[in-house]
C-alpha cells in the first residue's frame, strides 16, 4: 500500500518546470510538470554522469539533462535512443490541486 | 480506422529510405508491403566496392536486418520480381503469382548495368556490376581465373578494377573516353589518377572501342576481348561498367508516363496520382540520378507527401563525387570543367607532390571544383558551392582550403582519411576515428546529425564537426551530402531552418512560442532543448518589449543566473565593470566566500572573480549579499554580454594613447543585460600593444593616437579566429555607436548559437560594412534599437530573488 505524502500545491511547480524533493536518504527526487499539467517523478540523477535532471528542460513528456543533453522519458525513466540507461521513477498524483508522492 | 495499404516495389536504398522517413513522421499511416527481387534485406550498395576489395564483409553492409521489417510490421517478399502493375484493380503481381493490393504505390526499381550490344555479351563470365550476386561472382572468378577486363573507366569500373586487382587478377580497364572519369574529372586530374592506378598495377586502354567478346577454347565462358582496331586481349572475366539504365519497363508497361525513366514531378509523384517513384528509376526534370545523395533527398520529399503532410519539394541536386579506392583521394563537384566565357578558374598544380586542385568560379561564387591528392577540403568547398556563398573576400586563399581562410582550430586540420583508427576525433567526448567509422558502417549513418546522436562525436563543443564530416565523406563516399546551411532544420521537431523561423516570426508578427509552434506546424507539442531556447531568443530579440521572456524555455544557467557545474552546484561571478573593482567589493566577495563556505575562488580570463561550488538554495542569499555591496550579475552563464576586458590605458600606462578602462566601462554599461544568439565578449586596449587581447573578441577596440580602431568577429575559444578590421573612429561616442550597431545587427540577424565569427563567415564582412559604415541612418537606427531594447534592463539577480520564481531555488524537504 502506497503512503501518499503531500508535496506542494501544483501551482508551486511551473508548467514545463520542476521542483526538487530532498529525502533524508536515498537521494533527491525531481518532480516535473508538463504543459498539460501531468506530473511525473524521477530520481534526480542522470543515468549518464549523475546530473540533476530537475535542472533540465522539460518538453513534451521528456526532460533533457542539463549537463550533457541526454533525454529521458518522464513516464518510464528510460533514456531516449540512441542513449541507453534509465532512472528510477516514483508514483506521483495530483488531487485537489495538490501534488502527492508515494513513499 | 482502417490503415491504407502502401506497396513498395524495390527493396533498395532509395525505397527503404523513403519508408524510414515515412515511419519517422507517420508510423501508423500505412500497412506496408515490400517486394525485392534480390534474396537479401536492404543493403548499402555503395559499399560493395570495399567488399570486393576485401576491406568489408557482406554482413557489414546490411542496412536493415530482417528484424527491422518485422519490428515495423512490414510484410517483406524477397526474391520475388514484380512483373505487372494492374492500375485499374490497384494490384501488384509478382513472378510467382503473389498479389498485393495497394492504395498508394511506391516504385523504386533502380537501374541495371548497361550491357554493350556486342557479340558474345551473353557468354559466361560476362557480368555487370550492380549487386551482391555480381560481387560474389567476381570474388569467385578471382579465385580461379587470371585475366579480367573492365569495360568502362567510370567510378564503378575503377572500383571494380581495383577490387579485382587486390584479389590477385591481372586487370585491364578499357575506356572509350579520352581520359578516365571524364564526367567527374578534367584531363589533368584524369591523367594523375591513371598514373597512380598504373602504379598499383592496373593497365589501361583508352579510346578503345570493343567489337566482340570471344569464347574461350572450351566454349564454356568468355576467353578474350577484341577491339575495332583488331587488337585482342585475353579475358576470363569481363565486367561491364559502361553506365546504367533506369529500370522503368514495369511502370511503362502499366501505362505510366516514362521518358528515360519514370517521369515524376517535384513531389515525386508520377502521372498516376496514386503512384510515387524514387531513386535511379526516376526521371526528374529530365535528369536521372545515379548517385545516392540525391535519392535520399527524394526519399524525404516522397515520404512527406505519402504521409499526407504535403510540404516539401524536390528541386534537383548538385552532386559530388568521391572515388572509393583506398589510397587515392579525388573529389569533384558541380561544373568542374570550367573553360567557359563566364567562368574563371583558380588552379593549383603540383604534379611531383601529387596534388591538383581546380576551382571554377562564376559571379564570385564557387560553381564547381576538382581535387586530386588532397581532398580534405572537398566537403567544405561543396558546402560553399551549395550555399552559393559570395567568395570574393576569401578568394586569395580559397585554393589553399579552409585552414588558410582563418580556421586555426583543429576543425578539419588533419586529413580524415590518413588518421589512424585510434586517433581521437572528438576531444570532448573521447570518440576515436575508429568508433565513428564503425558506427557509420554498422548503423548505416549518412548525416552529421546521425553521427552526433549515435557516437556523441561533435555533439558537445562542435569544433570537430568539420573533421567528422570528412570522416563521413571518406567512409561513405558520394552518399554524403552536407545539408544546405540555410535550409538545415533546427532540430527534429521541425523541417524549418533558423533562417525560416527568424523570418516568419518577424513577418507574421508572432510573439509567443505557442504561436510559432502553431503557425509553423511543429511536430512536437512544445519543442525540445534545441528549438525552444532558440525561439525564445528570436521572440524577445525581435519584439523586445512586446514578447515576454519565458524562463522555462531557457536552459538552466539562464534560469538560475549562475553556471551549473558537474556536481550540480553553481558558480557565481559578480560583474566588475571593465574589470575594475574596489577594496569594498573585494571585501564583500571575501565575506560571501566565507559565509557560504565557497570551496574555490578563481580569477577568470575575462578579468572577473568566480565563486565556484555554491549550492542552488544558497544562490538567493549570495546574490542578496553581493547586491547589498552594490554588485550585480556578471552574466557569466548566458548567451549574452559577458565581459569587456580592458588594459590600464592612458590613465596610468606610459604607452597608453586612450583611456581604455573608461571606454570599457562605458561599453559594458551600455550593453548590460544584453542577450544575443551566443555569448558576446569585448575588449578595449589603450594602444596597439593591445594588452587586452582585443584581436580575439567579438568586438575589439584598440586605441591609437588619433582615435580608435574597431575590430569585429574575433574568437578565442573553440575556433580561434582573429577579429577583422571594421573601421576607425575618432570619439568615444562613435565607438559606442559603431559597436552598438554591429552587435544589434548580429542580435537581429544571427542564428541562435552562432558566434559573431560564424555569422560574419556566413553573411560576409562586406554585408556588415554596408550596413554599419555606408548607411549612416541605418547605423544610427540599429544603435537606437539596441538602446531601446535595453532601456528596462535590470539586474537579474535582484529581479529573481525578489520575484515569485524564487521557489525554484528552494528544495522541498521530505521527512522520513
Amino acid at each position: 500500500m502506497s503512503n501518499w505524502k503531500l508535496i506542494c500545491p501544483l501551482d508551486d511547480i511551473p508548467p514545463l518546470g520542476s521542483r526538487v524533493v530532498q529525502r533524508t536518504s536515498g537521494g533527491d527526487i525531481a518532480i516535473f510538470r508538463t504543459a498539460t499539467d501531468e506530473v511525473f517523478a524521477l530520481h534526480d540523477k542522470c543515468a549518464h554522469k549523475g546530473g540533476p535532471l530537475s535542472q533540465g528542460l522539460v518538453h513534451g513528456k521528456r526532460v533533457t539533462c542539463p549537463l550533457h543533453g541526454w533525454n529521458f522519458e518522464l513516464a518510464s525513466g528510460q533514456a531516449v535512443a540512441p542513449d541507453v540507461g534509465s532512472c528510477d521513477t516514483f508514483e506521483v498524483k495530483v488531487e485537489g490541486g495538490d501534488v502527492f508522492l508515494a513513499v | 480506422m482502417k490503415k491504407s495499404k502502401l506497396v513498395l516495389i524495390g527493396n533498395g536504398m532509395a525505397g527503404v529510405r523513403t519508408l524510414e522517413e515515412l515511419l519517422k513522421i507517420a508510423p501508423e499511416h500505412y500497412e506496408i508491403t515490400v517486394f525485392g527481387a534480390e534474396p537479401h534485406p536492404n543493403y548499402n550498395r555503395i559499399l560493395l566496392s570495399p567488399v570486393l576489395a576485401g576491406e568489408m564483409q557482406i554482413q557489414d553492409i546490411i542496412l536493415n536486418e530482417l528484424d527491422w521489417y518485422a519490428e515495423h510490421g512490414i510484410k517483406l517478399h524477397t526474391g520475388k520480381t514484380v512483373t505487372r502493375i494492374d492500375r485499374v484493380r490497384r494490384l501488384v503481381i509478382a513472378d510467382d503469382g503473389t498479389e498485393e493490393a495497394y492504395d498508394r504505390l511506391l516504385i523504386a526499381t533502380g537501374s541495371t548495368p548497361f550491357m554493350l550490344p556486342v557479340p558474345g555479351n551473353q557468354l559466361g563470365g560476362v557480368i555487370g556490376y550492380r549487386d551482391i550476386k555480381d560481387t560474389d561472382e567476381m570474388i569467385e572468378a578471382a579465385k580461379r581465373h587470371k585475366h579480367a577486363v573492365v569495360i568502362g573507366g567510370g567510378l564503378l569500373g575503377l572500383e571494380a578494377a581495383n577490387g579485382l586487382k587486390l584479389r590477385g587478377m591481372d586487370v585491364t580497364v578499357v575506356h572509350l573516353g579520352p581520359w578516365l572519369l571524364e564526367r567527374q574529372l578534367d584531363e589533368v586530374a584524369g591523367r594523375m589518377l591513371q598514373k597512380s592506378l598504373e602504379d598499383k598495377g592496373l593497365k589501361f586502354l583508352l579510346q578503345k572501342q570493343t567489337e566482340a567478346l570471344l569464347p574461350a577454347a572450351d566454349g564454356s565462358r568468355v576467353g578474350a576481348v577484341r577491339f575495332k582496331d583488331g587488337m585482342q586481349i585475353p579475358a576470363d572475366l569481363v565486367v561491364m561498367a559502361a553506365g546504367i539504365r533506369p529500370n522503368y519497363a514495369l511502370a511503362e508497361a502499366a501505362g505510366i508516363h516514362c521518358h528515360r525513366g519514370i517521369v515524376v514531378n517535384d513531389t515525386m509523384q508520377t502521372y498516376d496520382p496514386r503512384v510515387y517513384a524514387v531513386g535511379e528509376c526516376v526521371s526528374h526534370r529530365g535528369i536521372a540520378y545515379g548517385l545516392v545523395a540525391p535519392l535520399f533527398e527524394q526519399a524525404k520529399v516522397a515520404a512527406n507527401h505519402l504521409a499526407s503532410y504535403g510540404i516539401g519539394r524536390y528541386v534537383g541536386s548538385v552532386t559530388s563525387t568521391k572515388l572509393k579506392v583506398t589510397g587515392i583521394d579525388l573529389f569533384s563537384a558541380g561544373e568542374f570543367m570550367g573553360g567557359r566565357d563566364d567562368t574563371e578558374e583558380i588552379v593549383l598544380n603540383d604534379p611531383a607532390g601529387g596534388v591538383y586542385k581546380k576551382l571554377v568560379i562564376k559571379d564570385n561564387k564557387l560553381v564547381g571544383g576538382v581535387m586530386y591528392g588532397d581532398t580534405a577540403d572537398g566537403p567544405w568547398y561543396f558546402q560553399l558551392l551549395k550555399d552559393g556563398r559570395d567568395i570574393h573576400d576569401i578568394r586569395d586563399t580559397l585554393i589553399f582550403g579552409q585552414n588558410l581562410v582563418g580556421d586555426v582550430g583543429h576543425a578539419g586540420n588533419s586529413k580524415a582519411a590518413e588518421m589512424p583508427d585510434s586517433a581521437e576525433v572528438c576531444g570532448c567526448n573521447g570518440v576515436s576515428k575508429g568508433s565513428i567509422c564503425k558506427a557509420i558502417k554498422e548503423k548505416g549513418l549518412f548525416s552529421l546529425d546521425e553521427v552526433k546522436k549515435h557516437t556523441k562525436a561533435a555533439s558537445s563543443c562542435g569544433s570537430c564537426s568539420g573533421l567528422v564530416e570528412q570522416i563521413l565523406a571518406s567512409t561513405i563516399g558520394g552518399a554524403y551530402t552536407p545539408a544546405k546551411l540555410d535550409s538545415k532544420p533546427i532540430c527534429g521537431c521541425t523541417e524549418h531552418s533558423h533562417k525560416a523561423v527568424r523570418e516568419t516570426i518577424s513577418a507574421q508578427h508572432l510573439t509567443t512560442k505557442e504561436a510559432v509552434f502553431d503557425f509553423m506546424e511543429w511536430k512536437t507539442p512544445n519543442g525540445c532543448d534545441k528549438c525552444r531556447p532558440a525561439i525564445n531568443y528570436y521572440l524577445i530579440s525581435t519584439f523586445p518589449h512586446e514578447s515576454r521572456d519565458d524562463p522555462q524555455s531557457r536552459l538552466i544557467n539562464e534560469r538560475a543566473h549562475a553556471n551549473i557545474q558537474k556536481d550540480g552546484t553553481y558558480s557565481v561571478v559578480p560583474r566588475m565593470w571593465g574589470g575594475l573593482t574596489t577594496p569594498a567589493e573585494l571585501r564583500a566577495i571575501a565575506d560571501v566566500a566565507e559565509k557560504y563556505q565557497v570551496p574555490t575562488v578563481k580569477v577568470t580570463g575575462g578579468q572577473r572573480i568566480d565563486l565556484l561550488g555554491i549550492r542552488k538554495e544558497d544562490l538567493p542569499g549570495v546574490w542578496a549579499d553581493l547586491n547589498a555591496a552594490g554588485m550585480v550579475s556578471g552574466h557569466a552563464y548566458g548567451k549574452s554580454i559577458r565581459t569587456v576586458k580592458t588594459c590600464v590605458g592612458a590613465e596610468h600606462c606610459r604607452f597608453g594613447t586612450q583611456k581604455s578602462m573608461d571606454m570599457g566601462v562605458k561599453l559594458e554599461k551600455m550593453l548590460f543585460d544584453m542577450y544575443a544568439p551566443h555569448k558576446v565578449k569585448l575588449a578595449v586596449s589603450g594602444c596597439p600593444r593591445n594588452c587586452a587581447e582585443a584581436g580575439i573578441k567579438d568586438v575589439g577596440v584598440i586605441g591609437v593616437d588619433s582615435g580608435y580602431e574597431i575590430y569585429v568577429g574575433g574568437n578565442g575559444g573553440i575556433k580561434t579566429e582573429v577579429a577583422v578590421f571594421l573601421c576607425k573612429v575618432r570619439t568615444d561616442d562613435e565607438v559606442m555607436e559603431y559597436s552598438g550597431a554591429f552587435l544589434q545587427l548580429y542580435r537581429e540577424e544571427g542564428w541562435y548559437l552562432e558566434r559573431t565569427c560564424h555569422w560574419l563567415e556566413r553573411v560576409g564582412l562586406d554585408y556588415v560594412k554596408g550596413k554599419i559604415l555606408e548607411d549612416e541612418d541605418g547605423r544610427k537606427a540599429l544603435h537606437a534599437r539596441l538602446l531601446d531594447s535595453l532601456k528596462d534592463a535590470r539586474d537579474p539577480w535582484q529581479t529573481s530573488r525578489e520575484a515569485k520564481p524564487i521557489k525554484q531555488f528552494i528544495p522541498i524537504k521530505l521527512e522520513a
